[in-house]
């Protein structure tokens, strides 16, 4: 697989490490009421659809951001890569 | 009809005109008293176990595409029951003792071949950690013996014991482990449970569950709709596409693991091997060909294949180990979908849904599993209690805290 860079173009998938499902970015909110609950699902549920799946990977042997890759898991076509810290701010995740 | 060397004899004179089909194609009932779905290794033999040992009847596999054409068709053969720890370890050698007897059991020639198993050690720490695995083992009735560098090269005269990187310092051998033809597998349980009155519909897709308040009460198929008093899902790597139709998310993500089989050769590996300093294991089966594997490609994917990097990466530590591997062409690769759980363990339990119950997560160990997890599913379905060497492999373990994790790798499917 090829992953298109928003900075650096076309890479090789081997020089990336894949972490998971994007929404490991929604990290719940430790001190509310339900966080027990709310840390077992974010932990440990997974959606795992069969079709299209956004997901991080990091750029390990290159310039180690990390990506917000939308991919079809049953052709494994990528049709989207976005910067992680983009998406993150854009959902006021981060600074 | 019984399988008998009478029988083999008395077909030879006679044109062999009087095989039959060894099971039936029935048309789906409008109600069963249990449906499995998924016709792989492990829905089989839950069937099976169901009719033989726990005496349910009226009871229906249903099988998208062809029995057998999932994983059970499409990994490396393994049997073993060498594992760490006691959520584990008990099941997997019940299921090795279930293997020792499975031809006699159900009649059935699976070709089990108990050549062993040998996981290599390359380093102080890892022989410490391979002698409290044997340790466990023993203390669960499993066999393991500790290898020196010489008793290995004895047997096993091709390996590079003095790679400059990893050189081989031992072993942790469990003789019982083997390997078995897996398809045979598929096909004895589907005979065995048909023989017994299993229906086993194939070209039967289930597009849903009918749950009407908190229980289910039979399945959506592409046949029409299926009555059940229980049914069981063992789809393996659909397990999240299918459960997500009961609005359930499962801790596990779906990966596909690759495995290669070389040209035919003459006898030359005896047993399995596996490489202790990466991931490769390797057999020879009874045809000749060397049948080997390595990582996960590492990434959810529901198409069963995979890419070049694995490829390369199995390849190389082949031939780090055994460097006669070079000379082998390989003949044939494929992909198969990995129920990963968040553990690396297997779950068997019943659902928050009266009457709906499930196994999977079987990771890539799940072909070795196939007896007992078929028993224990049959278990737990024909009791509604779990079965005393399966009881850890539940759902609410990770909300509780109670992982199963072999490896010690945390909730990272694709690291298990």
């Amino acid at each position: 697989m090829i992953i298109n860079h928003p900075l650096l173009g076309p890479r090789d998938a081997a020089e990336f490490t894949y972490l998971g499902d994007a929404s490991l970015i929604n990290r719940p909110d430790w001190q509310s009421e339900t966080a027990a609950q709310d840390f077992y699902e974010y932990g440990y549920l997974r959606s795992n659809p069969a079709g299209i799946h956004r997901e991080l990977w990091f750029h390990e042997a290159g310039d180690r951001s990390w990506l917000v890759v939308t991919r079809n898991t049953v052709t494994h076509e990528i049709s989207n890569v976005e910067m992680a810290r983009d998406v993150a701010r854009t959902q006021g995740r981060s600074k | 009809m019984r399988y008998s060397g009478f029988q083999v004899i008395k077909e030879a004179l006679t044109g062999h005109k009087g095989w039959k089909p060894v099971w039936r194609d029935p048309e789906p009932q409008s109600h069963y008293d249990i449906i499995i779905i998924g016709g792989g290794g492990h829905g089989l033999a839950t069937a099976y176990y169901l009719a033989k040992e726990f005496g349910e009847k009226k009871i229906a596999v249903l099988e998208k595409g062809w029995i057998g054409g999932g994983n059970v068709g499409r990994n490396t053969t393994i049997i073993r029951s060498n594992y760490l720890l006691d959520g584990n370890e008990p099941f997997y050698e019940m299921s090795l003792k279930l293997w020792e007897g499975l031809e006699q059991d159900f009649n059935y020639n699976a070709m089990v071949s108990q050549r062993g198993i040998l996981n290599l050690i390359h380093s102080d720490a890892q022989r410490d950690a391979f002698t409290r695995r044997g340790n466990a083992m023993m203390l669960n009735g499993a066999d393991a013996e500790m290898l020196s560098t010489e008793q290995i090269l004895d047997r096993y005269p091709f390996l590079n014991v003095n790679d400059a990187r990893f050189p081989i310092k031992g072993g942790l051998a469990q003789h019982r482990g083997g390997t078995v033809r897996h398809d045979a597998v598929a096909w004895g349980y589907a005979r065995g449970a048909d023989m017994r009155g299993v229906d086993i519909i194939q070209n039967c897709e289930v597009t849903g569950f009918r749950l009407e308040n908190g229980k289910c009460l039979g399945v959506e198929t592409s046949r029409g709709f299926i009555g059940a008093n229980k049914v069981g899902c063992a789809v393996a790597g659909s397990s999240s596409r299918l459960m997500s139709k009961a609005d359930m998310q499962l801790p596990m993500e779906s990966h596909v693991l690759q495995a290669f089989v070389s040209e035919g050769l003459k006898p030359v590996i005896p047993g399995v091997i596996t490489f202790g300093a990466g991931h490769f294991y390797c057999s020879q089966s009874d045809k000749g060909g060397l049948v080997f594997g390595g990582d996960l490609d590492g990434y959810n994917s529901y198409a069963q294949r995979g890419n070049m990097p694995v490829v390369e990466d199995v390849c190389e530590s082949g031939m780090a180990l055994m460097p006669m591997l070079g000379r082998a062409r390989l003949l044939r690769m494929w992909g198969g979908i990995m129920d990963m759980s968040m553990d690396g363990s297997p779950i068997i339990d019943k659902t928050h849904i009266d009457g709906l119950y499930f196994n999977g997560g079987w990771c890539y160990g799940g072909f070795k599993a196939t007896p007992a997890s078929g028993f224990c599913f049959a278990h737990l379905l024909s009791r509604d209690a779990p079965h005393p060497n399966a009881t850890e492999f539940r759902f609410d373990r990770f909300s509780r805290g109670l992982m199963i994790d072999e490896k010690g790798m945390g909730n990272q499917p694709n690291l298990h």
